[in-house]
């Protein structure tokens, strides 16, 4: 260790402080979720569970779960196809605008929701209305799959930075085609890295509420049926209900990830223990 | 006996084989090919629906109905320059997103240090996992929390009565803190990448210099750590930048965000007309962000 | 290795300005659907109630847009008509047109700041009452209005109406307030600031008028939805002075208002009457009070409406129908906290005082509510000498006021 003890303390201080800022409003939430009220008043007078079997029993919250579950896989499918593409183009080739494919990326994600949500009503309206496309859950997934590309290319890209391109090379030295250096010496490089750019993709697309207000109809996902709950003054402790165990089911596969990719796959650094028999290239 | 040819044939090649030998031959063909289908999603679904919406800013309304007429018209840039509330709007949302991104460096920064240098890899394990679920709570459950925390019967309130003190936790300060809590984990994330590429011999050959940790921290570790601390500062500052749902639920005052979400439906080409100017800050800070590595830094 | 770029980036730009021009050329096409003809005929829709009836089974369900805290019998209308229900809370006016106007619903509960505007624009189709049997049933004297009906043609079938009150914490707030100065006044405003509650909205520009059309008679205001220049800036200077003191607004959000009364975030304020319900039926109460203040206020009659280019247009006739039936009406103006447009409901809501409570049948009582209507330049009245602030004046005068 490198830092002095005063450092160590400090740093252990300061990350307890701000791991206590970011838990307490949720711990709030789950005590909320047992709030006997329907009002939200505090302290907290009675207890209770009855809001549990009340939003278990609501038929809008398994659709709404079902179809943020849909469209989280439908938009880290796509995001994945394009992202590994784009970044492909991107670490291995120069060429003129490759800077400019990193921008039209990354804007998505970067440019205001509002704007985004705003554009792509417009033109779900005027453009694939006509074609027969409607709001719905197509056009849910188009929405986030456009905006979870950015967190797939991120990590795909900096992963192949610190991979060297000459193992594709000597891939093809060695008699593969396209494919077969895709699948034996690049994808098990990316792995881990789009595994874990694939479930931060996975939770953008299952909280988004910003853009998914203007490309929805009737259809709800967990986020759009939240905001109307929230604005029904009886219903509001159900969505206390859901939070909670949306926050509580998640860890599983958010510990699980973590494990597979190395904690240090989750920043896209390369796993410790990879496979790739090369020696680790210097920054 | 049988003899061997000397030279076989090789055997017909598949599809697939002479298809990869064809970009082998043309590189820049298999270029294109790679950045088809990605650039063509975001060219036509991204950048075709932002044309659309920025052609409308150009477009009059009908003062009755509200709806959209296509007659070319600049009146709405010129509301825009004119009514001194969008001025006022536009520097009140950027002031409030540099605000957001600096308390959001300072709370980031000693955790991500701690997890990317000091702690033991199960610690780093367990407190990854602890900065990345709560990104699954949903962010309006968040918003809706802090509201009832910082009203006038809530906790915070609720916390200093006994001291006698008393706070409008409903107000731009308010909103200060819940954009700072709600962005939190997408600036913890990238420092943590950041600092953890920083090799440990840097900081010893520091320290063999004679550097104190202040001196260290100062010019070896902030330095290098700066375009991630940059790269996590385009997720604060934009997403404040354009957020309409946080503020009407914490203060009264406009933002950028609220005032496009109330004005959308009735009159379109002043929201889009006003979404310029969150694209052009937003494309300014990303250039300012690239110029300062942020990009290899996400 | 250096590329050779120009090739690549050549057939890219290329690309990119042929697909933008053609995304631009449909939306430019996509938006000329304002055809504000007046045909009564909606595609699918039955000529008689018998064929209605079975193409709605056909149909399967309707999806409407509608005010917040509608209390509605959907499960029986569903098992009687086999149309499924799907309700959509809107925020405001403004948010109901927005939202039919993304083709995905069928029908609106539209006030008359909503419905003008779309019986102006075509979007909602006029009503064959004779396939409306409740319609019979309906006060006379809320049918063929200037808000639901155009040269003697229905558009829609009423549903009820009401005011929007002044809600105060009886509790901190004086008992005895009747007036809406407690919130225009300096003294209310100094008192009370930062603990105004105010409905989000541009047409609250008109409560600011019914004000002065009582305290400043010598600017002549007769309707507070049609303002000119001068009673139009007196309105705006006012509603300034009132912004600077600090509001809640709450926008459609009848939740955070309700919230806000419970903890005292603001204690006077307008309302619907659906809040006053809920905050007064809330486990423990809350101690609020609702009224009509001496100066009058701003109200709403609602109809219900269809959508002209709807999927569902058999089941929205249903609907209509059932809305406007006896126990569906008891229902929802008792949940509501409104006045029914059929009067044999009267006798099935719960409180059996309902009808006089709200008043019902009482059309002295409503002569000081000023039902929401949109602003038209030519002032709705005879004298073309006249002009007023339009719709468009007064969201700008709105976005300017919250500053």
């Amino acid at each position: 260790m490198v830092e002095s003890r005063l450092a160590r303390i400090f740093l252990r201080l300061g990350a307890f402080a701000t791991l206590a800022f970011i838990y307490l409003p949720l711990v709030i939430i789950g005590l909320y979720a047992f709030n006997k009220n329907v009002t939200q008043a505090w302290p907290i007078e009675k207890y209770s569970t009855r809001w549990f079997s009340v939003a278990f029993e609501d038929p809008a919250v398994r659709d709404a779960l079902k179809n943020s579950l849909l469209a989280a896989f439908g938009a880290t499918a796509i995001a994945l196809v394009l992202g590994t593409l784009a970044s492909m183009a991107v670490a291995r080739y120069s060429f003129f605008g490759r800077e400019i494919v990193t921008f039209a990326v990354i804007l998505p994600i970067a440019l205001p929701g509002i704007v985004t949500g705003l554009a792509l009503q417009a033109t779900i309206i005027d453009v694939l209305g006509p074609l027969g496309i409607t709001f719905g859950l197509t056009t849910i997934i188009i929405g986030h799959a456009t905006f979870c590309v950015v967190v797939i290319y991120n990590n795909a890209i900096a992963r192949m930075r610190r991979t060297a391109g000459s193992l594709d090379e000597a891939s093809a030295d060695l008699g593969a085609d396209n494919w077969q250096t895709f699948r034996y010496v690049m994808l098990p490089q990316l792995r881990t890295a789009l595994l874990a750019g694939a479930l931060l993709a996975f939770a953008l697309s299952f909280d988004e509420v910003i853009v998914t207000v203007f490309t929805s109809g009737a259809e709800q996902t967990l986020p759009i049926w939240i905001f109307a709950t929230l604005a029904r003054p009886d219903d509001q402790p159900i969505v206390n209900v859901v939070a909670l165990f949306v926050i509580l089911v998640s860890i599983v596969p958010v510990y699980i990830a973590t494990r597979l990719a190395g904690s240090s796959g989750i920043t896209s650094e390369r796993p410790k223990q990879s496979t790739v028999a090369a020696a680790d290239p210097a920054p | 006996m049988t003899s061997v040819p000397l030279s076989e044939s090789p055997p017909r090649e598949g599809l697939g084989r002479r298809l990869s030998t064809f970009f082998y031959r043309h590189p820049r063909i298999r270029l294109s090919a790679l950045l088809a289908l990605p650039l063509g999603w975001l060219v036509l679904v991204y950048f075709g629906s932002l044309f659309v919406l920025l052609l409308s800013s150009f477009w009059e309304t009908d003062s009755f109905t509200r709806e959209v007429v296509h007659e070319f018209t600049l009146d709405n840039f010129r509301q825009i320059f004119e009514q001194d509330v969008f001025r006022n709007v536009a520097w009140r949302t950027i002031q409030m997103a540099i605000l957001v991104t600096i308390a959001d460096v300072i709370l980031a920064f000693p955790i991500a240090y701690y997890m990317a240098r000091v702690a033991s890899p199960r610690t780093r394990d367990l407190l990854v996992v602890l900065v990345l679920v709560p990104l699954w709570a949903n962010y309006l459950v968040k918003a809706y929390a802090w509201r009832t925390i910082l009203s006038d019967g809530g906790v915070v309130n609720w916390a200093l009565e006994p001291l006698g003190l008393q706070v409008d936790g409903l107000s731009t300060v308010g909103l200060w803190l819940v954009f700072t809590y709600l962005w939190l984990p997408f600036m913890v994330l990238p420092i943590y990448a950041g600092l953890e590429r920083i090799p440990s011999s840097f900081l010893e050959a520091s320290a063999d210099l004679g550097g104190r940790s202040l001196t260290t921290f100062a010019r070896v570790i902030l330095p290098l750590a700066f375009p991630a601390i940059v790269a996590g500062s385009i997720f604060t500052f934009c997403l404040t930048l354009g957020d309409y749902i946080a503020p009407g639920l914490i203060t009264s005052e406009q933002f950028i965000g609220t005032v496009i979400y109330s004005i959308r439906g009735e009159a379109l080409p002043t929201a889009a007309a006003f979404s310029f100017v969150p694209l052009v800050v937003v494309v300014a800070y990303l250039l300012v962000a690239r110029r300062l590595g942020a990009f290899e830094s996400l | 290795m250096k590329e050779r770029k120009t090739g690549v980036a050549r057939w890219a730009a290329f690309g990119l300005l042929v697909v933008a021009l053609c995304v631009v050329a449909a939306g430019c096409g996509g938006d000329d659907d304002g055809d504000s003809g007046s045909s009564t005929a909606v595609e699918g829709l039955g000529t008689s109630l018998e064929e209605i009836q079975s193409l709605a089974r056909e149909e399967g369900e309707v999806n409407v847009v509608q005010w917040p805290g509608y209390a509605q019998l959907t499960k029986e209308f569903a098992e009687a008509t086999g149309c499924t229900v799907n309700t959509k809370d809107g925020a405001s006016s403004d948010d109901m047109i927005s939202l039919l106007q993304t083709g995905a619903y069928d029908g609106v509960s539209a006030s008359g700041n909503a419905s003008v505007r779309l019986m102006t624009t075509g979007e909602v189709a006029p009503i064959d009452t004779e396939l409306v049997p409740n319609y019979a049933d309906v006060q006379e004297g809320i049918k063929d209005q200037d808000y639901n009906s155009f040269d003697g043609q229905a558009y829609g079938v009423p549903h009820g109406r009401g005011p929007n009150y002044l809600m105060f914490r009886n509790d901190i707030v004086p008992e005895d307030t009747n007036s809406w100065s407690v919130i225009w006044e300096d003294e209310g405003l100094q008192e009370w600031g930062g603990k105004i509650s105010i409905y989000d909205d541009s047409i609250f520009i008109a409560d600011a008028a019914v004000y002065l059309k009582a305290t400043q008679p010598d600017l002549g205001i007769d309707s507070p939805y049609q303002l000119n220049e001068e009673q139009f800036n007196a309105a705006v200077d006012l509603l300034k002075k009132q912004a600077a003191a600090g509001l809640n607004y709450w926008p459609g959000d009848v939740a955070k208002q309700i919230g806000e009364y419970t903890n005292g975030d603001s204690v006077v304020g307008t309302t619907w009457p659906y809040q006053y319900v809920q905050l007064t039926a809330a486990d423990p109460a809350v101690a609020v009070t609702a009224i009509k203040p001496s100066e009058g206020t701003t109200g709403w009659s609602d109809t219900w409406m269809l959508y002209s280019k709807a999927q569902n247009p058999n089941c929205m006739y249903l609907w209509m129908n059932h809305m406007i039936s006896p126990e569906a009406q008891a229902l929802v103006a008792e949940g509501f906290g409104e006045a029914p447009v059929n009067l044999k409901a009267c006798e099935l809501t719960k409180d059996q005082n309902h009808c006089d409570t709200f008043h019902a049948d009482d059309e002295a009582w409503w002569e000081d509510v000023y039902y929401w209507t949109t602003p038209v330049e030519d002032c709705a009245d005879d004298d073309d000498s006249t002009t007023c602030k339009t719709q468009e004046d007064w969201e700008a005068a709105w976005t300017e006021i919250k500053g």
